[in-house]
């Protein structure tokens, strides 16, 4: 069940738990820029924040998390959690040779834009949250 | 919350970047040990990172997963009035390197502080995402 208030935040919350996971994902490559053998990962934003919306508005909220292969999935809805998207590896700038895939400049590049989208997303909410509290007190001022 | 899990991450590479760090000042302390506890010559110590699954949702930090010694021979100085030297005046000195030390000490500072970047950006981040709804 969806409540008129879900559905008004629904967007921005999307969003911010993409920008917070994102952030988790550049972390991890940061962390690791001198790791031997580790693989730089992201996912597409764009893509991941699109499905997200289309299947949370048409009702379908995911699927539950399972522990068990033998557990059941509601019917109808999609195997894969809709706020993990996929993650993929990066395809390589300059091959190092300890196989490290890390991009610093990218990765830091990314980090600030997903920190400043992210930061961008909270005052969205922000800005929901005053409209709607307006609308709830107008008449008492 | 993810963010959360940054720390984690963040954390875990200071903390393998100091234990690097630890490994380059043992190693350029130790640059002139002729002799150590074993009777050897101090052999270069470094670490190898891993990474390593953090949190429930996928990041991944780094942790180091041994201590390596420098397999390199000695370096053979010839210094006969040295008491350690051998039979033909040579002093077997460290593996160090001492440039590579450098190299490695700059490298391990530089990736200290961008985590350590990262770290407080996460913190700025949950502190907006705490005010949100504080009018």
């Amino acid at each position: 069940m969806m409540s008129a208030l879900d559905n008004y935040f629904q967007t921005q919350q999307t969003a911010m738990r993409l920008r917070d996971y994102r952030q988790e994902v550049l972390s991890s490559n940061i962390a690791n820029a001198d790791t031997p053998q580790y693989k730089a990962r992201d996912f597409d934003f764009t893509s991941a924040f699109n499905s997200a919306l289309a299947a949370q508005q048409s009702g379908n909220s995911g699927a539950l998390k399972t522990t068990d292969s033998r557990h059941l999935q509601p019917a109808g809805s999609s195997a894969a959690d809709l706020l993990s998207p996929k993650l993929q590896y990066r395809s390589e700038v300059q091959p190092s040779i300890d196989g490290n895939t890390v991009d610093m400049t990218k990765e830091m590049r990314d980090f600030a834009d997903n920190t400043l989208r992210y930061e961008a997303a909270i005052t969205f909410m922000q800005n929901r949250m005053s409209t709607y509290r307006t609308a709830l007190t107008s008449s008492s001022s | 919350m993810s963010l959360f899990s940054t720390f984690d991450i963040s954390a875990s590479a200071m903390q393998a970047q100091s234990m690097r760090l630890n490994a380059v000042a043992s190693n350029l302390a130790n640059a002139e040990s002729t002799t150590s506890s074993n009777g050897q010559p101090y052999r270069a110590k470094q670490v190898v990172f891993q990474a390593t699954p953090v949190g429930p949702e996928g990041g991944v930090g780094v942790k180091v997963s041994q201590v390596v010694e420098d397999q390199a021979p000695p370096k053979l100085v010839y210094d006969p009035r040295n008491p350690v030297a051998d039979a033909n005046g040579y002093v077997a000195m460290p593996n160090v390197d001492v440039v590579e030390e450098m190299t490695n000490m700059l490298s391990a500072s530089r990736s200290y502080q961008t985590n350590a970047d990262v770290m407080n950006t996460a913190k700025t981040l949950m502190q907006r995402t705490l005010q949100l709804g504080s009018s």
